[in-house]
């Protein structure tokens, strides 16, 4: 077993997955000759030839699309956003286009591709480069979404979303590329679909998050352990379709619930969390269902603005202590 | 441009089946405008009638292994093809035979088989697609083309200009065909772009370019196929712009004319018809009577009739259906197998 | 975290508590629920359980001590939390130690936490709240929604409790999963009535039953504005029939024995049942007739009186109304009857015939409108069809409130009375 960074993870991805079917090709900006703008693609070009591994202009809506044309004749492209935050371009692609394609032709034409980037607040990047979008990607039916919080994780996701046959979002993240975690090697790394993944088991109360959160979620959890709350940490792994089970299981057994992520609170996907939870969990409550997000603002430059826009373990042990009416 | 061989060898006979096309395309989208006006067709509906030359002219030229993207004007694009009447009738009357099991609807019409790739509703979507295409032909290694048609305001999009420059960055078999009818909802060519030969777009790409007369489909024909020749042998793409009329509204739900156009220039486009222009060319040189005419008309009338017939036949599609087809059971095993076995 | 216990309202009208006996020492640790203390209260001795967890740092109130409702009388908290500062604010910490009802009138929102002004964190004192039923207190939400969350109530269903006997601790005064867990553990919480419980199904009549604010605020009402008009009523009964009939019960054996009394409150019951203008009480701004009998039953006890409660009395077959009278009466005495046990009756008997008393008259219980005094039975000659005979007599006093009962519907009432007692098999009819 090794211990190697998320992106590190991914690249093994994408070099498996290229050399087990080689219809699968990676496109984006600077994904070529420039090695990755986050070094994730680094010697993919080396190893497959720039047919394989295309360095676009800057044209999201077109390299999207290009992505799109390509599946429907049978490759399998991986369009790689530099971030998620630039994709807004793309939407009209990704959402008209990639998703809604298989419904349109009566089930001609599926789109086995993967649109990946990283996703959310990095560091004091301002507006109009934090922004974490996942939700407005899990509303859309036709799409599957992805947002994987460890380098074990990110590898067996980004391998499950370039072998399935429909459109996968993978929701990455740049604070996460260095972080690091064990991986097996020589051994087939696949993480499926739609499944979550208890990462801590307790009994006091639920933490039910996904992607950047799920570190922050396990160090509240440690740190909540400390003081003898001990609780569940769900991760989520797959926003859509999302493992209603695993959130239920463990909300019936805890009776609380909390829920972190990174985006805003409006209509975010920990609003679809809290409806699961109400749906199929009513009797089980014994608090209402809080939940930790980030500030309902643009995410501004100054540090300490930043930090205190940003969702956080200590934010998240104070809603487990709420759910819990401790103070 | 010159005529390939290929036309005179069998001229008669391929003008002929051109005439054909063009008028039961014709009468197809005629009767179209009466099942709408009947509530048989719902949502939009984008007539060809006056267009006929483009999509019949360009697609006669090409192999059935060749690709056909287009927007949601697609019904004479999509009959030009080959593909059913039957199964067109029946998607725009929302019907489980329809192209695509009632799911899509006039401006989504696909064929697999065909190689239909869309019917798509979002000004300019699809022109990046086509490049896509282009690009997985290249990496293919395979000498098909990609063809695609737009309308004139598509060129104004950045999509647009997205989807070219690649194409001609990456040297990609694909023929953009520009169908200019002048006008988009209700906004002349000359009020929404800067300038108005708008072929020459192509220059910001240092792409081959041309245009022509879109009412002649002999015309359009050489044109094309000069242009897939060269995407065919050179991987490298080229922009036509085919200059023509529709002579309904832009959809079934907007003006023929009136507000933005006089019924007078409609009149003068009219005399322009492309069924009249080949058939004007078939009868000079004696190869077509009146008589011949009225039979093939009557001819193409009854397979429109009996597309109705069968559209009104078809059952709607069952409840189920709703919830079939969002996302595939597969992974790429399976699906390569099947991939395989399907071409 | 540390855990502050108060002087809780034990009682509806408790205002103060005596402190009898502390069950835990300083330094015993404490789980959530456990029993802490005797406390007595104005009515009976009830037990004081934690509602924290942790090490019982300080007792601040001797045994034998009183203080009101809501002062700090001890801390639970973790071994090495600093208390200081908790334990020196508990001097100043009782304000004006209101009854749980004591804004009366006025302050129609006062809530269940307002109540034990001054200790924050204090579950708020016990008290029959308002049912589940929205048709729930009639002015002010003092006595208003209970809250509970979703868990607690099948935890309190599963377990058979009635949500009403259960504190919350949660926010304004939720029950919430560690209240159910703690009134499992000590017991306190009411079982899920079957019969006779206090507060009826809403179909019974169109009001909700009264609650202790209500009861309190017609007292201060009747206080305020002056005493119950009331007159008096008395009727002697011919009780040959009924001594017939108890002797001949006495003859089938032990278990058959019922007294004098337990047939004089059925009679009364049943009377009631057909007299609902008297099965009433007034609230001030109205009054509230009764379709149940809830039949208060005074009680000596060492220092005072009490009046326990058989619920729906009329539905009661006698040897019911005989066990249940006999058990709460000892229970009485003992001072172990809970709140629920002695609130809500619709009419009140008081038998002072043990003592030799021929003929008394009560006082009615506001807001009931009347109670019977019954004397006691004694042989004496009486006149039968023109000749003397000696009968078996007993005198019954019926006080009125003349503002709800007038003359002639006490009578009716007491006419009533007498066929049944007289006829004691019309008790079966």
């Amino acid at each position: 077993m090794s211990v190697i960074t998320y992106r590190d993870a991914l690249n093994q991805a994408l070099r498996e997955e290229m050399h087990r079917d080689d219809r699968v090709f990676i496109m984006g900006e600077e994904v070529a000759v420039y090695q990755g703008a986050y070094k994730v693609s680094k010697g993919l070009l080396q190893e497959f030839g720039e047919m394989r591994v295309v360095d676009t202009p800057i044209t999201e809506l077109g390299f999207a699309g290009v992505g799109v044309g390509a599946a429907m004749v049978g490759l399998r492209p991986i369009i790689e956003f530099m971030t998620w935050n630039f994709a807004l371009l793309a939407i009209d692609q990704v959402v008209n286009s990639a998703a809604k394609m298989l419904y349109m032709s009566g089930g001609q034409y599926n789109m086995p591709m993967v649109f990946r980037g990283p996703n959310g607040a990095a560091l004091q990047l301002s507006a109009q480069h934090s922004q974490a979008w996942e939700s407005w990607l899990a509303h859309i039916p036709g799409l599957k979404v992805v947002a994987p919080g460890t380098p074990y994780d990110a590898k067996g996701l980004l391998k499950s979303a370039i072998r399935d046959d429909n459109p996968v979002i993978v929701l990455e993240g740049e604070m996460l590329y260095n972080t690091k975690g064990e991986v097996p090697e020589n051994e087939e790394v696949i993480v499926p679909l739609g499944k979550a993944e208890l990462k801590r088991e307790g009994e006091h109360a639920s933490i039910i998050t996904h992607g950047k959160m799920v570190l922050a979620a396990l160090q509240a959890a440690d740190q909540l352990g400390k003081q003898g709350i001990n609780v569940d940490v769900v991760d989520l792994r797959t926003i859509r379709p999302m493992d209603v089970d695993a959130i239920t299981t463990s909300v019936r057994k805890t009776n609380r619930a909390v829920v972190l992520e990174e985006g805003w609170e409006i209509c975010g996907v920990g609003a679809q969390v809290v409806d699961y939870i109400q749906r199929d969990c009513f009797d089980d409550l014994d608090a209402p269902v809080v939940r930790v997000h980030q500030a309902d603002v643009p995410m501004p430059y100054a540090k300490n603005l930043e930090r205190a826009a940003k969702p956080d373990a200590a934010k998240a042990i104070a809603a487990v202590k709420k759910v819990m009416y401790l103070e | 441009m010159a005529k390939k061989k290929t036309d005179s060898a069998n001229d008669v006979e391929l003008r002929r089946d051109l005439l054909r096309s063009m008028l039961l395309q014709r009468r197809f989208e005629e009767r179209c405008a009466e099942a709408y006006a009947l509530g048989k067709i719902g949502g939009f509906c984008h007539l060809y009638i006056g267009q006929e030359a483009c999509g019949t002219g360009a697609i006669s030229i090409l192999r059935p292994d060749d690709y056909v993207i287009t927007t949601y004007r697609d019904h004479g694009q999509a009959l030009a093809r080959g593909m059913a009447p039957r199964a067109i009738m029946a998607e725009l009357f929302g019907r489980i035979d329809g192209v695509v099991r009632g799911k899509g609807g006039s401006m989504h019409l696909f064929d697999r088989n065909a190689n239909f790739l869309g019917g798509h509703g979002i000004v300019g979507g699809h022109v990046p697609i086509a490049t896509g295409v282009g690009f997985a032909i290249k990496y293919r290694g395979g000498d098909q083309v990609c063809v695609c048609f737009m309308g004139e305001s598509v060129v104004n999009t950045g999509a647009f200009h997205e989807a070219l420059n690649m194409a001609a960055l990456w040297k990609l078999p694909v023929v953009f065909i520009i169908e200019n009818n002048r006008y988009g909802m209700g906004t002349a060519l000359e009020r929404a772009s800067s300038i108005h030969d708008i072929y020459n777009r192509a220059a910001s790409y240092d792409m081959p370019r041309g245009v022509v007369d879109g009412q002649d489909v002999m015309v359009v024909r050489a044109a094309v196929q000069e242009a897939v020749d060269r995407a065919r042998t050179e991987s490298t793409p080229t922009l036509l712009e085919v200059r023509t009329y529709r002579f309904m509204g832009h959809s079934m739900s907007d003006a023929v004319s009136g507000t933005y156009r006089t019924k007078e220039e409609l009149e003068e486009y009219l005399k322009r018809d492309p069924i009249i222009v080949l058939r004007t060319q078939l009868q000079q040189a004696g190869q077509l009577t009146d008589d011949e005419f009225a039979k093939l008309d009557e001819e193409v009338k009854a397979v429109v009739q009996d597309a109705w017939d069968f559209a009104e036949q078809s059952p709607e599609p069952p409840i189920e259906a709703l919830y079939e087809d969002v996302l595939v059971d597969t992974t790429s095993d399976a699906h390569a197998e099947a991939a395989v076995a399907a071409d | 975290m540390a855990t502050k216990v108060v002087m809780e309202a034990l009682s509806p009208t408790m205002e103060e508590g005596r402190l009898v006996k502390w069950l835990k020492n300083e330094g015993d640790q404490i789980k959530n629920g456990e029993t802490l203390a005797e406390v007595e209260t104005d009515k009976a001795i009830m037990e004081l359980v934690a509602r924290g967890e942790g090490v019982l740092r300080k007792r601040l109130l001797n045994e034998n001590d009183a203080a009101p409702v809501g002062q700090l009388i001890a801390v639970i908290a973790p071994p090495d939390e600093n208390i200081d500062a908790l334990v020196s604010s508990a001097g100043g910490a009782a304000a004006a130690p209101a009854a749980p009802a004591a804004p009366a009138a006025a302050s129609a929102g006062a809530t269940q936490e307002k109540v034990a002004s001054g200790a924050p964190p204090a579950p708020p004192p016990a008290r029959p709240a308002a049912p589940p039923a929205p048709s729930a207190a009639p002015s002010g939400n003092g006595g208003g929604r209970m809250r509970s969350s979703p868990l607690a109530r099948r935890m309190a269903s599963e377990n058979g409790l009635d949500l009403q006997g259960v504190q919350g601790s949660g926010p304004g005064g939720r029950i919430i999963k560690r209240d159910i867990e703690a009134a499992v553990a000590s017991g306190s919480a009411k079982q899920q009535p079957t019969a006779g419980r206090f507060v009826p199904a809403g179909e019974d009549y169109r009001d909700a039953p009264l609650t202790q604010i209500r009861k309190t605020i017609a007292r201060r009402l009747s206080e305020s504005i002056g005493p119950i008009p009331t007159f008096y009523l008395t009727a002697e009964f011919d009780m040959e029939r009924v001594a017939e009939m108890r002797a001949a019960m006495a003859a089938m054996g032990d278990e058959f024995k019922v007294s004098f009394n337990d047939i004089v409150l059925k009679a009364v019951a049943t009377a009631l049942a057909q007299h609902p203008e008297v099965n009433a009480h007034w609230l001030g701004d109205k009054i509230r007739y009764f379709n149940r009998v809830h039949l208060g039953m005074a009680v000596a006890i060492e220092d005072g009186l009490i009046t326990p409660v058989i619920f729906d009395a009329d539905q009661k077959r006698m040897s019911e109304i005989s066990r249940e009278s006999r058990e709460l009466a000892k229970r009485a005495r003992e001072r172990k009857l809970k709140p629920e046990e002695y609130t809500g009756s619709t009419f009140s008997v008081s038998n002072l015939g043990m003592f030799g008393i021929d003929q008394f008259t009560a006082i009615i219980n506001p807001p009931e409108v009347g109670i019977l005094a019954v004397g006691a039975l004694e042989e004496k000659p009486v006149v039968v069809d023109g000749a003397l005979a000696h009968r078996k007599r007993m005198r019954v006093t019926m006080s009125c409130d003349h503002r709800v009962v007038d003359g002639a519907l006490g009578a009716r009432f007491l006419q009533t009375l007498r066929r049944l007692i007289e006829n004691p098999l019309m008790l079966v009819y």
